[in-house]
């Protein structure tokens, strides 16, 4: 990926920052502008709360080019509270028992690296919710 | 040479300045140190801690520093964008030239009103950036900054720091005193060139100085630190509550204390070592973080940091009205230390990238 792309998405990668419709008031995730529920313009920012559940999930073995390093991994739907269902991996799960339904928070991890030399690539990822103190 | 003229050593600015916010973060993964013991000692013989905290494949200085820096913000209640400064304090920046702090300071929200940078100096980088920022916020420059001290330590497959060197820190927002969870009444920095500890630039692993660590370097200078600072406010190790200082292993801040006059209670809360190693830049900062989680208001910590090369930093704090009542916004210190998953060497070494895979 060309380093344009990952700054142009770098807010909503590193921290859920989608969008809210001025018209219906649907959370966007991710931002497209565009409500897609009903069709205005929508371009104000919204923070995500970033807690959510998982929806669905499954634990690749195999996984696509420049993301081999941290095989095995489980990529997850995630349902945010405020809506929208997103994809991202699972961490911090090794050796948890995951299940459909199961309280996850977002969490900003290393995605990959472009090589040795390449830029390192932020986001979000879901873990099982930690408590406050 | 010309003597060094007299003046009042104690570091405070003319505006009252405290923590407004805290977190720590400390990854998950726990490496006993009879693992490294039976790989290359066959298990016999001592070791320094019970284990150490090791980042996950997805962690580094970035990824810690943005979760405690979203603790820290959690528990001060205030808007990232209010943040003017952005200061991380590591000896494991993920980037050799590239800065740490845009990406955290991107992440939390802080941008772009913000002046973001990265600091250097061993184990007390991390203090260092405390230090400033206590200056930035008491000219009045700005009314709010980030510090923050993280590391994922380095340290060279069968040396002696491998026992130690662990993973983990803590981040804090200086702002007014009104406001504040925590007064800072003094610090007071000291620094000589004693190279004791070192790290060659592009090299891996560091190298230090074997028994030349203790005396001239670590006791030193947390004990003239200590001293000065306490000096100057004409205040005595009884008069705290808390004590914590940097923690290569668990021997030598117990002895520092010693020394100094404070008792083994005193320094208990803080001393994170035997459970988590030496997280470097983090090391006396996340040991504060487990002290602001119990303490109550009134209380007085003396913290000192110690910095390879060689430097401390001692500050003394007094915990206000507003603690308790803030600190349950983000998780304990403790719960992210019972949040543990053990892992054996090879896992250790797969993680640390100590694997040559091509």
């Amino acid at each position: 990926m060309e380093v344009s792309s990952h700054w142009r998405v770098r807010q909503q990668r590193y921290a859920l920052v989608g969008e809210v419709c001025p018209s219906c008031e649907v959370k966007i995730f991710p931002p497209r502008d565009v409500c897609p529920e009903c069709g205005d313009e929508a371009k104000t920012h919204f923070q995500f709360s970033g807690r959510g559940e998982v929806y669905s999930y499954t634990t690749l073995f195999d996984a696509p080019q420049g993301h081999e390093a941290q095989l095995p991994y489980t990529l997850a739907l995630v349902k945010l509270e405020e809506g929208p269902l997103v994809t991202a991996q699972l961490t911090d799960v090794n050796g948890t028992k995951l299940e459909v339904g199961m309280p996850v928070e977002m969490v900003t991890r290393k995605l990959r690296s472009d090589g040795d030399r390449g830029m390192l690539v932020y986001g979000y990822k879901f873990r099982p919710r930690l408590q406050a103190a | 040479m010309m003597e060094t003229p007299q003046i009042n050593r104690m570091l405070k600015p003319d505006r009252g300045v405290g923590i407004v916010g805290y977190g720590a973060y400390i990854p998950r993964f726990r490496l006993p140190a009879s693992e490294v013991s039976r790989v290359w000692r066959g298990g016999s013989g001592g070791v320094p801690i019970e284990e150490k905290a090791v980042a996950g494949l997805d962690e580094d200085v970035i990824t810690m520093s943005v979760e405690a820096a979203r603790n820290a913000l959690a528990r001060s209640g205030i808007h990232p964008g209010h943040i003017r400064a952005v200061w991380i304090g590591s000896e494991s920046h993920p980037y050799s030239v590239k800065p740490s702090s845009t990406i955290v300071a991107e992440a939390i929200g802080a941008t772009p009103h913000t002046l973001a940078a990265d600091w250097e100096f061993a184990c007390k980088a991390g203090t260092e950036a405390f230090q400033a920022a206590v200056g930035f916020v008491g000219s009045r420059m700005a009314d709010y900054a980030l510090a923050i001290g993280m590391d994922t330590a380095q340290g060279r497959p069968g040396d002696a720091l491998e026992y130690t060197a662990g993973a983990g820190g803590a981040a804090f927002i200086l702002g007014p005193e009104k406001q504040s969870l925590v007064a800072v009444e003094g610090s007071y920095s000291f620094a000589t060139d004693t190279p004791d500890f070192w790290r060659r630039a592009d090299e891996k692993y560091p190298e230090h100085g074997e028994r030349f660590t203790g005396e001239p370097a670590y006791f030193r200078h947390i004990t003239s630190a200590a001293q000065t600072l306490m000096e100057s406010l004409d205040a005595k190790p009884s008069d705290y509550q808390f004590a914590v200082f940097h923690q290569p292993n668990t021997k030598f801040p117990q002895r520092v204390a010693r020394d100094l006059g404070f008792s083994g209670e005193q320094i208990q809360a803080g001393l994170l070592v035997p459970r988590i190693g030496n997280v470097y830049a983090g090391s006396a900062l996340v040991g504060l973080t487990a002290i602001l989680d119990i303490a109550n208001p009134g209380d007085r910590i003396l913290l000192v940091s110690y910095g390879s090369g060689a430097g401390s930093d001692a500050m003394s704090l007094r915990v206000t009205e507003h603690l308790t009542s803030r600190r349950e916004a983000a998780p304990s210190t403790e719960s992210y230390i019972a949040r543990r998953t053990e892992i054996d060497y090879a896992t250790y070494a797969r993680y640390r990238g100590k694997l040559t895979l091509q």
